[in-house]
């Protein structure tokens, strides 16, 4: 019993210091020389090639981050790549098993409880696709419609808020997903897919007959997407956001969209072609960590 | 982390259903209206399969219930229900026009009848054979004796596997949202994301689930013990069993 006292209070000790450890990010990666970089699998701004190589306009700005993090540290640090997924970013950078997040998570007011936000670097526009022979132009079209969208993602309630506010009524048939949501239009089994201007843009793109396909109506919702840090770490989130300020002002950034967004990319080579909008622009010329919510109220 | 917040299920998710927790009793509503037509569909064809396949001097009849079984017990249960999702409407156009729900119900159906079938052969095949040639001795026709004579007793020995059955099926449900049915493992999923409060809603559907199954075991358990023969020589091995 003694034993098992003193056991729990060596971990105890062990996992305080843990924490007091993980809450000067900028000392540790100095100490270890390496820093963990969250990427995503398949997302527009950061996938993977296969092989463990992670490319994408988020991977190589958080690259970048770290090289300009490695100036600052006065050695070259190594960058552990470490793949999230949608459920379980947010414990990852949390628990200290990745440092920086540069994949395309959304800032919100929800999110900033559990961890930090460095600038916004890219503004998503959630819309809606239909099949060109639809007839459905906006919202309001979709009164009695089933609508598509995938599981596990902010469109969801997106799409219930704006349905409560404008009084019309459709029926939600969640993909598991983007792929499966997509699947749903292109069966005929909904009427429309609610979801992130580039992922509907890509799965079109990667249709069997994309001129079926297109995106109609306004903004549902506009969202920032930001690299998360961990909560309570001023130093480390300022020489975050100073590598993105540098990156902005010497047109570095705008450099790396063009090459992800307008070039053919791997591991394809086709084209995403999707302009810079005006909500990126604006986010670019005005460094900010607003939550989504600040969007909503403008 | 680390700390719960309950009161996340009193939050607005902003769409016709003003709350989470009654946006998770109507999943929960999916997921037993899901499990219970499944056992429907299971009980019927698995009883009809479980039957044929014991015929006597119907080798076809006998061959096409074995076959059934293999097919709907060999092949992954996911796999199923995306092929009635996916593939049998595009082969059967007739098909296409049936809610997703319908499809997975006779996918989960599907998959626990042959189950069921292979549990009451062996309920059938555990009775002495001299129960049947008892029934024939006694001029009753093929129907008239499984229906007096053998299909009462076998039902009686199968009960404890039949109660697993209805319990897995309620947890097999969870496949279901898969295909976009809005079941309580969409729920979790879409929740958690939602209010960043994954655990607290897996543990709530944890906590629903085993209600779910625990309900179904005790009603089970009840028919056990109304339809017991005093006496009855399985009572021993087959009565208490689970």
């Amino acid at each position: 019993m003694k034993k098992q006292i003193v056991a729990l209070a060596v971990m105890a000790l062990a996992m305080g210091s843990a924490v007091a450890q993980s809450n000067d990010t900028l000392a540790k990666i100095k100490a270890s020389g390496a820093i963990s970089l969250g990427v995503r699998d398949s997302s527009a701004l950061s996938f993977t090639l296969g092989n463990g190589k992670y490319a994408g306009f988020h991977t190589e700005m958080g690259e970048r981050i770290i090289d300009d993090l490695s100036k600052t540290a006065g050695k070259k640090l190594s960058v552990n790549y470490v793949p999230v997924t949608s459920q379980n970013r947010i414990p990852l950078v949390q628990n200290g098993t990745v440092d920086l997040e540069c994949g395309s998570t959304t800032n919100n007011a929800t999110r900033q409880k559990d961890v930090d936000f460095a600038y916004t670097t890219y503004v998503e526009v959630v819309r809606i696709a239909v099949k060109a022979d639809s007839g459905i132009k906006d919202l309001k079209d979709l009164n009695g419609k089933t609508v598509a969208t995938t599981t596990g993602t902010t469109s969801v309630q997106t799409l219930r808020k704006n349905e409560r506010a404008q009084g019309i009524d459709f029926k939600e048939v969640m993909g598991k997903d983007h792929a499966d949501s997509f699947l749903l239009l292109e069966s005929g089994r909904a009427d429309a897919f609610v979801m992130d201007g580039q992922i509907l843009a890509g799965n079109i793109a990667k249709s069997k007959a994309p001129a079926d396909f297109k995106i109609v109506g306004d903004a549902l919702s506009v969202e920032p997407i930001a690299c998360m840090l961990r909560k309570d770490d001023p130093a480390f989130l300022k020489a975050v956001d100073d590598s993105i300020k540098r990156q902005i002002a010497d047109g570095s950034l705008a450099k790396l969209y063009d090459k992800w967004f307008m070039q053919p990319i791997p591991p394809t080579n086709t084209k995403v072609g999707l302009p810079l909008s005006e909500a990126t622009k604006a986010a670019w010329a005005n460094p900010n960590n607003k939550p989504m919510e600040d969007y909503v109220k403008k | 982390m680390g700390k719960w917040d309950w009161q996340v299920f009193l939050e607005d998710p902003g769409g016709k259903i003003p709350t989470y927790w009654q946006w998770l009793v109507s999943a929960w509503g999916w997921t037993v209206s899901v499990s219970l037509c499944s056992l429907v569909v299971a009980l019927l064809l698995g009883s009809l399969v479980g039957v044929i396949r014991t015929l006597p001097d119907s080798p076809w009849l006998v061959r096409f219930g074995n076959a059934w079984v293999e097919l709907f017990r060999n092949v992954p249960l996911l796999v199923q229900i995306f092929l009635w999702y996916h593939v049998v409407p595009k082969m059967f156009p007739v098909m296409a026009g049936l809610p997703p729900f319908i499809l997975v119900v006779f996918a989960l159906g599907f998959f626990t009848s042959a189950r069921i079938a292979e549990q009451l052969r062996s309920g059938i095949q555990a009775l002495p054979k001299g129960q049947r040639y008892a029934g024939m001795a006694v001029g009753f026709t093929t129907p008239q004796y499984y229906r007096y004579v053998i299909l009462p007793m076998a039902y009686r020995i199968i009960i404890p596997p039949l109660t697993s059955e209805s319990m897995n099926i309620f947890k097999n449900s969870s496949v279901a949202f898969a295909v976009s049915i809005p079941e309580m493992i969409q729920f979790a999923m879409q929740a958690g994301e939602e209010t960043s409060r994954v655990t607290e809603m897996y543990m709530a559907v944890t906590v629903l689930y085993v209600i779910s199954a625990m309900v179904i075991n005790r009603i089970m358990a009840w028919v056990e013990k109304r339809v017991r023969v005093p006496g009855f020589v399985v009572a021993g091995t087959g009565g208490g069993g689970h």
